[in-house]
């Protein structure tokens, strides 16, 4: 932070910008950016499930993520955090290919799921989704039963041979999911009739119902009231004992509270990654002390 | 005075008036402190005195217009001693004293039509001018009225506002006079039809041949009237055209809506509508010409016997004409699936197809039933392409190689040439009117009621 | 916490799970390009049919835009005429057909016997008399003269210079061969050529394939869209402002919206039998008429444009209307003054689209009586005449091969007017329209 010059940036708008970053942001902290693209801090490990190497993402013409980085290691919880339109969405819907839905969506660089590539020629998104699971922003439970929406994995896959087997799946991951005792007796009620709450339980339980080895989770409780929160915070805690996850949250007590690492992104760029703890009470960039002390964001 | 220079005349007259309403505004104005102490604008006081000087006047003149034909006619027809008992009998007598007026009957006419002519001639003349003279004083009394009640204080703008929103509502209305004018021409001819032929007869009968005989002792054409061979050729050209459109409108609308590339939109969207636009009777020299040939040729290529008009053909050509109706109605409802079904079922791993046939497609089925009645409803009502490609026996068969008649085919033959509007031939048509009517209304309150339920459930 | 955990081997339900998915994974993939398929193959089935269609109408009716003509010496001999001076009333009374017959007959001395001339006068239309008293009648000073002139060919003629003439391994049944001797002969010598149809679009309709024309049908269609014009839109454009902008939230509201959209569902044959019952039975307006046509077409096309209207004066955002009530404009004349110009292009579009519609329409229109033989160019709305649509069903009816031609040529030319009238809307809605 030694130069005082004043830098006029756009937003990379990825659909979740605020009104207020449309203007040009002016803040001499925004120098530092130019600078460098380093990531400070540690956004590699030895033995990773998730290794993300110089990704860059393009929409049509634009750039929205500019050579990032980072590991995610095995049953680790990385939260992503961030500025409106930072890219933190975006970069999290690189790992399961979300990304492919969307006309004119550009990834480089080199990502691989346990040493294998998950972009590339060859590559087959559907076994590729179904050990990256994601839990969306919005809860979006299918317009079918609860059972079918936890079934429906399963039975697009073909993992579950019989009824009795299917049943248990549906068992375990509602019971996973903490909503068994709440829907067991009305498993052939509408999903969409549940609370906000229960809904995007429901579709972390379908999700896990997979089997899935990572669950990317994008803002999952944004849409939801601060009980409902509370209970898929707790959730996520033991979710992380049997998964790797990587969450993108727009509140950094959240961040806080559920995970290991923290990733600071800014204007696409990943600024820095540290233990969560090290994030919040020393950060290393004056971004990311910027943004925790709550000077922009 | 002619009616046309009437309503000339009229006009004439509204003119004045908004122009004189417009002055004695203005001059009333000038009297009390100018303009700004008029309670509206001048123009409103012209308008207000026009309206009045106008509306009523126009009111009576089409009354006048719409009645006076059915009137002289039955006054006329009063004078005749020996009426005859029958419609047509009647309608012809009228001709020929009509044309005896004009001075144009060949023959030699009876004394007692060349009364009856003079007295057309006198009730037409009479009439003219009582209805100049009516039309004249309505619109200048009432005119005068409005022009005198011009005061500062009256409020112009908002007289003229009430009646305008008047016009407007009985424009609205216009709708429902529609339908009310639909539902008693055919229930009051079809009443009269009932009359002469049992219901449950034209429902169940399995028997059509409205030919009636001219006299009684022909052969061969008593007149059946059991519609049942009408209802199931229409059910089945309408279920081979569904078999084309619902397939292929529907899986055109899932691909252009999910598949396709933009260009690929840009240029197949255009073309597919290209198709609804073409009207039908295009479509029934097409199935006429060139398919139901290509079906009888091919069916004979393979040793099956078919009817050059079969019902195959034009049931295909109907289904043609409908694929863009199913195709745009299931791409509304496609589209109105929101994305995050789409990213729920994707981000679990399912197939595209997948993600569409086992989230999108249920979820927007209602929507799609919706739009496939609203088709059925199509297909049941079209009329020119089995018209011409259909054919006009009333077989009771389950082949779609023979020729079928509709109900909308035997519609159009009952009424196009001659009608006589006292015979169950002609009436016949009313009564297939009235179940045509009927059951596609049903079919359009059902499907228009489940659309707007799929809709709310989404918005 | 500095350290991630170390990684595990992945559970055995994974791995379990992973195998099953990569065992059915062939089949999904094939389904899925299954799916694609059937996309792809049903809109190359729309598409096909499109070209299938055009490429046939084409082909069947282009060379009705051509018709055959015979070039034929005539000599306006007063004796053969049978007149001394040219005037109205000798011409009326002229023998033209014996000039033409003389003609022929000179150019073909071989033809004897009766059955042979009659032969050979056919090949000549049966108008050929009445083109010829036409030259006389513009040229009184031709009389006693000779002249070369064209000649319509007969329609048999016609269809086989098109369809047989190039290619000889057709046999045409209708032509002695005699007959195609001749027409061989003049086709060789250049006296027998295609030329513009002028008649296809100067005559009315007739049972002569070679003297029928569009005009009076092109008339009647005009005459009949100008009352459906005239009246459908003021009054769909006046129900939809009341709707939109008046009409409060109650039943009789939803009972008019409901019936709006029911009504435009409703088959069109319909609306044939309210206008034959009402219009013309108990209100007495005149058969065949386009003044009725219109009335009909009008009740047909009025939920088409009460809906479009509807959506334009929707799309009028909310602030312009409370921007002049602000101001203190009465409900009225925020309406009139500033939100009807803006929806004035959407409401325009919709009603070019409701119009076409109408042009197209024929079912309702056979049933009020426009399906007469109408040779006579309509001069007003009351007039009886006959609309385009209805004219092609009436030529697609008739035995006459030739007839087959002109109905394609007549159904070219409605295509024609229609497309120009769709692309006049979507043009007028991409010109006009406002984005808000």
């Amino acid at each position: 932070m030694t130069a005082t010059t004043t830098i006029t940036t756009t937003v990379l708008d990825v659909g979740e910008a605020a009104p207020n970053s449309q203007k040009p942001v002016e803040h001499p902290i925004m120098d530092t950016l130019t600078q460098s693209t380093e990531t400070v801090g540690q956004p590699l490990c030895e033995s990773a499930t998730l290794r993300m190497r110089h990704v860059n993402v393009f929409y049509a013409e634009t750039q929205a993520i500019f050579d990032v980085s980072l590991d995610i290691g095995r049953n680790e919880v990385v939260a992503m955090i961030g500025p409106s339109g930072c890219g933190k969405s975006t970069f999290l819907r690189c790992l399961n290919r979300m990304n492919d839905t969307i006309e004119g969506c550009r990834v480089e660089g080199e990502l691989t799921l346990d040493g294998e590539a998950i972009y590339g020629p060859k590559v087959d998104v559907v076994p590729l989704r179904a050990r990256v699971g994601m839990v969306f922003q919005k809860p979006n439970p299918f317009p079918k039963t609860i059972y079918e929406n936890v079934a429906y994995g399963p039975k697009i896959h073909g993992i579950a041979s019989r009824r009795a087997d299917l049943d248990e799946i549906v068992e375990t991951s509602l019971q996973r999911a903490g909503l068994w005792n709440e829907v067991k007796d009305r498993l052939d009620k509408p999903g969409t009739g549940l609370s906000g709450g229960q809904q995007q339980r429901l579709c972390i339980a379908r999700a896990i119902a997979v089997s899935p080895e990572v669950i990317l989770m994008d803002e999952p409780c944004s849409a939801l009231d601060p009980i409902a929160t509370a209970r898929i915070e707790e959730l996520i805690g033991e979710l992380s004992e049997n998964y790797t996850i990587a969450m993108v949250t727009h509140s950094m007590q959240q961040a806080a509270r559920v995970s290991q690492r923290t990733a600071y992104f800014h204007l696409g760029k990943l600024v820095e990654v540290n233990d969560t703890e090290m994030v919040f009470t020393n950060p290393q960039h004056p971004l990311t002390e910027a943004y925790i002390t709550g000077r922009f964001g | 005075m002619q009616t046309s220079t009437l309503f000339a005349l009229l006009l004439l007259l509204t003119l004045v008036a908004y122009g004189s309403g417009f002055s004695r505004a203005l001059g009333a104005a000038r009297k009390g402190g100018g303009v700004r102490n008029l309670a509206s604008l001048p123009n409103y006081y012209g308008m207000h005195t026009a309206l009045w000087c106008g509306l009523p006047a126009l009111l009576l003149l089409g009354v006048w217009l719409v009645c006076d034909d059915s009137i002289i006619r039955a006054l006329v027809l009063g004078r005749i001693a020996e009426r005859p008992d029958t419609l047509a009998g009647q309608h012809l007598l009228y001709t020929q004293i009509q044309n005896l007026a004009a001075g144009s009957l060949i023959g030699q006419p009876t004394p007692e039509l060349q009364a009856a002519a003079a007295y057309l001639l006198s009730l037409r003349n009479g009439g003219q001018i009582l209805q100049t003279v009516l039309v004249l004083i309505l619109s200048v009394g009432f005119g005068s009225y409005a022009l005198l009640r011009i005061r500062p204080e009256f409020r112009a703008r908002e007289q003229v506002e009430k009646v305008l929103r008047k016009l407007l509502l009985a424009c609205a209305c216009a709708a429902i006079l529609t339908t009310v004018g639909i539902l008693l021409s055919v229930l009051f001819e079809s009443l009269r039809f009932f009359r002469q032929i049992p219901v449950t007869e034209f429902l169940f009968g399995l028997h059509w041949s409205p030919q009636m005989a001219l006299r009684a002792d022909q052969v061969g054409s008593s007149g059946a009237f059991g519609a049942v061979p009408l209802f199931t050729g229409t059910l089945m050209v309408s279920a081979i055209a569904m078999l084309v459109a619902v397939p292929i409108g529907l899986m055109s609308a899932i691909y252009l809506a999910e598949y396709a590339s933009r260009r690929v939109r840009a240029l197949a969207k255009p073309v597919l509508e290209i198709l609804a636009g073409i009207p039908t009777v295009v479509y029934g020299f097409f199935a006429a010409l060139t398919v139901a040939p290509f079906v009888r040729d091919t069916a004979a290529a393979m040793g099956i016997a078919a009817s050059s008009e079969s019902a195959l053909a034009a049931g295909l050509v109907m289904g043609v004409m409908i694929i863009p109706f199913v195709s745009s109605l299931s791409d509304d409802v496609i589209n109105a699936v929101p994305q995050s079904l789409r990213d729920g079922a994707l981000g679990l791993g399912s197939t595209k197809s997948e993600t569409i046939r086992k989230v999108v497609f249920p979820a927007a089925l209602p929507g799609i039933v919706g739009g496939v009645l609203l088709a059925v409803s199509r297909a049941i009502g079209e009329t020119m392409i089995v018209v011409m490609a259909a054919g006009l026996a009333a077989n009771l068969t389950a082949n779609p190689l023979q020729s079928v008649t509709t109900v909308t085919v035997q519609i159009v033959t009952l009424l196009v040439g001659d009608q006589e509007f006292d015979s169950p031939k002609t009436l016949a048509a009313f009564a297939l009117g009235l179940m045509l009517f009927l059951s596609t209304l049903i079919l359009n309150f059902i499907a228009l009621h489940v659309v707007k339920k799929y809709r709310e459930q989404y918005d | 916490m500095t350290n991630p955990t170390s990684p595990a081997p992945l559970t055995d339900k994974q791995s379990q799970v992973r195998e099953r998915i990569a065992q059915r994974l062939g089949s999904r993939h094939r389904k899925e390009t299954m799916f694609r398929l059937m996309g792809i193959m049903s809109v190359t089935f729309g598409v096909l049919v499109v070209l299938v269609l055009f490429t046939d109408i084409i082909g069947k009716g282009h060379g009705a835009f051509v018709q055959s003509a015979i070039e034929l010496e005539v000599d306006y001999d007063p004796q053969v005429l049978g007149i001394d001076s040219v005037s109205p009333e000798t011409l009326a009374l002229a023998n033209f057909d014996a000039v033409i017959r003389r003609a022929l007959q000179a150019r073909f001395p071989d033809a004897v016997g009766r059955n042979n001339r009659r032969a050979l006068f056919s090949l000549v239309s049966s108008s050929a008399p009445y083109e010829l008293q036409q030259q006389l009648q513009e040229n009184p000073q031709l009389l006693g003269q000779k002249q070369i002139l064209w000649f319509t060919a007969d329609d048999d003629v016609d269809t086989y210079v098109k369809l047989f003439a190039d290619n000889k391994r057709g046999h045409f049944e209708r032509l002695s061969e005699q007959k195609v001797a001749w027409i061989q002969q003049l086709l060789d010598s250049g006296e027998l050529k295609k030329r513009f149809n002028t008649t296809f679009f100067t005559n009315g309709d007739s049972r002569e394939p070679e003297q029928a024309g569009i005009r009076a049908a092109l008339v009647g269609s005009l005459l009949t869209l100008l009352v459906t014009l005239a009246l459908s839109f003021p009054i769909g454009v006046s129900a939809a402002i009341y709707l939109e902008e008046f009409a409060p939230k109650n039943r009789w509201t939803d009972i008019i919206e409901v019936n709006i959209n029911n009504l435009a569902a409703v088959p069109s044959i319909v609306f044939g039998l309210l206008g034959l019952a009402i219009f013309i039975n108990f209100f007495q307006l005149p058969r065949s008429a386009p003044l009725v046509g219109g009335l009909v077409l009008t009740l047909m096309t009025l939920p088409t444009i009460i809906i479009s209207s509807r959506a334009a004066l929707k799309a009028v955002p909310p602030s312009i209307r409370e921007a002049a009530l602000g101001m203190g404009a009465s409900r009225m004349q925020t309406v009139l003054h500033h939100v009807l110009p803006l929806a004035m292009p959407g409401m325009l579009t919709g009603a070019i689209i409701g119009m076409a519609q109408a042009l197209g329409e024929t079912a309702p229109l056979l049933m009020v009586g426009m399906v007469a033989f109408i040779v006579d160019v309509p001069g007003s709305i009351t007039d009886p005449s006959t609309v385009l649509p209805v004219q092609i069903f009436l030529w697609a009816d008739s035995p006459e091969r030739a007839f087959v031609e002109r109905t394609s040529a007549a159904i070219m030319v409605l295509l024609s007017v229609l497309i120009l009238m769709n692309t006049s809307a979507v043009w007028l809605r991409k010109k006009l329209e406002r984005r808000w």
